[in-house]
């Protein structure tokens, strides 16, 4: 799979081959104490190959837990994850992730960084380059190469650990409220950034947000979680076109399926 | 200053720079200003109130001594030089053996579990003791010759890398292991392209310590026990009440040290130039 040969797709809202399986997982902690939270209850879901999935709910709705566990770096307690078929029983070479902070390494130019799954995974070192100056001219860090992270703005470094998780090509990209560290302006110019990305790499995508309007504008799908314990409430197909633009989200459609939202979870009674 | 010459157009630049660094930084001519008037006073005070000498020599006493000291030949049991060289090699040779054993077991147990939680209680206990009361017993276990200086250079300096190394492993970003976890990374792969450079301002900062601590490990050694070293020209001179010359010997070790320091910093500018300056300095006492 090359980045730059992807079609534009259409909202999925045809669920026939499901890509990643979620069925009845749970997840229980223990705590030192010895008491019982029950971060995640019975999940079901499919998600499509080249899909873009977003999840949504308040904090403490175990939606970071449902990730790490997609990642393969927490067991479930019950039920079961499949990604192609696959069980997920630890971490997988065909998962990027990307986190609430970048993580960038300060001790690593931008390309020894972008360059770190290479080493990790044994790709050759030449390719690996190639691969991370094209990741870098995408993500718009042309020029950056051999800069450091500190000398590098919060967007910027966000949009090289993007690049980082796409260096080995992997099927998934899984990101834990990456912009939700970003000011709100940066941030929805990094949600058009993503789209783009997405659009252009052809990956499926999985990202947690608290945010209602983010979850819209970037999702094929909104999984919609409520806390205490953790349950989907409901999975919400978003039918606007793509590429979607900022100005997308001041029409009706855009407001009403926010409100959907936001009275779903109101109704839950986590909205305080 | 009452009146400037305007400079020569040649000169403008040249001063012009000057007086900008001055004006910046006006430290670099106040320090030494300050050494120089101290000095004045320490000598003119000495004579105005004749002080006498083995109480507090003069300025120009304590500069002949060190003249003389390093004026002798380098093999004389009584010159600098010889005493000097001792000294060194037991600094070196105890912080090279104290900081490494030190850094290897900090990094040994704090990657295992188990062992960190048996072994806190007494690595913290033995913190708390003064090393140093301990020297005379490894002179008695060690002897009076070079060896016995050197475990008590090693014993003084590995307390600051093992307690620092154990604190850096421990300090780690959780993020940066679970993000090379996220990549199926091994054990190995994490320890060595996170764990060891996280945990290096806090090794840098151990080394700067154990800096310290190695100078008053082998002073406290030879002022115990031993034939030749620093230490013991300052017991000697002060058997014969030469005042001046314990200070010059001071001064020697003062340089020491700071040659010592000033090594470990310049590979430390090199190794954490990503790292912002005086990061996580822990205390730790004698």
């Amino acid at each position: 799979m090359s980045i730059d040969a992807a079609p534009l797709r259409q909202s999925q809202a045809n669920k026939s081959t499901s890509f990643i399986a979620i069925s009845g997982l749970s997840k229980t902690f223990t705590t030192l104490q010895g008491d019982r939270i029950e971060a995640l209850i019975d999940i079901n879901v499919a998600i499509s190959a080249g899909s873009f999935a977003t999840i949504v709910g308040p904090s403490g709705c175990g939606k970071s837990t449902l990730l790490r566990i997609l990642a393969g770096l927490i067991p479930a307690s019950a039920g079961s994850v499949e990604i192609a078929g696959q069980k997920v029983a630890g971490p997988r070479k065909d998962i990027g992730m990307v986190f609430q902070s970048s993580i960038l390494l300060p001790w690593r130019t931008v390309l020894d960084n972008v360059m770190l799954p290479a080493e990790i995974l044994g790709i050759p070192r030449d390719r690996a380059r190639s691969r991370a100056q094209e990741l870098l001219r995408m993500v718009h860090l042309e020029g950056f190469d051999n800069k450091y992270p500190q000398e590098l703005s919060g967007g910027m470094q966000q949009r090289a650990s993007i690049a980082r998780a796409l260096l080995h090509d992997p099927a998934i990209l899984l990101m834990d409220e990456p912009f939700g560290a970003l000011d709100a302006m940066t941030r929805e110019q990094m949600n058009l950034e993503l789209q783009r990305i997405w659009q252009e790499s052809g990956k499926t995508v999985i990202l947690v947000t608290h945010s209602i309007p983010e979850a819209v504008f970037l999702g094929d799908d909104v999984l919609v979680m409520t806390p205490r314990p953790g349950r989907l409430a409901q999975v919400l197909p978003v039918a606007l076109p793509r590429p979607r633009g900022l100005d997308g989200m001041a029409t009706p459609e855009f407001g009403a399926l926010t409100r959907e939202i936001r009275l779903l979870l109101q109704q839950k009674g986590t909205l305080d | 200053m009452a009146e400037i010459a305007a400079p020569k157009a040649a000169e403008r630049p040249r001063n012009g720079r000057w007086r900008a660094r001055l004006a910046a930084r006006p430290e670099i001519i106040l320090s030494p200003i300050l050494l120089v008037l101290v000095l004045l006073i320490w000598e003119w005070g000495v004579r105005l109130f004749q002080v006498p000498s083995y109480m507090l020599p003069r300025v120009s006493n304590v500069l002949f001594g060190l003249y003389q000291g390093f004026a002798i030949s380098p093999f004389s049991r009584g010159g600098y030089w010889l005493n000097g060289g001792v000294t060194l090699l037991e600094v070196l040779l105890g912080f090279i053996i104290g900081s490494s054993i030190g850094l290897i077991l900090g990094i040994v147990i704090s990657q295992i579990r188990i062992l960190d939680a048996t072994l806190r209680p007494y690595i913290v206990a033995f913190q708390c003791l003064p090393k140093v009361a301990i020297a005379p017993i490894i002179i008695m276990w060690f002897g009076y010759d070079i060896s016995s200086k050197v475990v008590m250079v090693a014993l003084l300096t590995f307390f600051p890398l093992l307690v620092n190394s154990m604190a850096g492993f421990h300090g780690v970003d959780l993020d940066r292991i679970e993000l090379l976890r996220s990549l199926s990374a091994s054990r190995w792969q994490i320890f060595w392209k996170v764990k060891f450079l996280s945990a290096l301002p806090f090794i840098f900062a151990g080394l700067d310590i154990a800096a310290i601590f190695a100078v008053v490990g082998a002073i406290v050694g030879e002022f115990v026990g031993a034939q030749l070293g620093l230490g013991v020209q300052i017991l000697s001179m002060n058997a014969q009440m030469d005042t001046a010359g314990s200070f010059s010997v001071c001064i020697v070790l003062a340089v020491m040290g700071l040659l010592l320091n000033s090594a470990i910093r310049g590979v430390q500018r090199r190794v954490l130039f990503w790292a912002p300056s005086e990061t996580s300095q822990r205390a730790i006492n004698v």
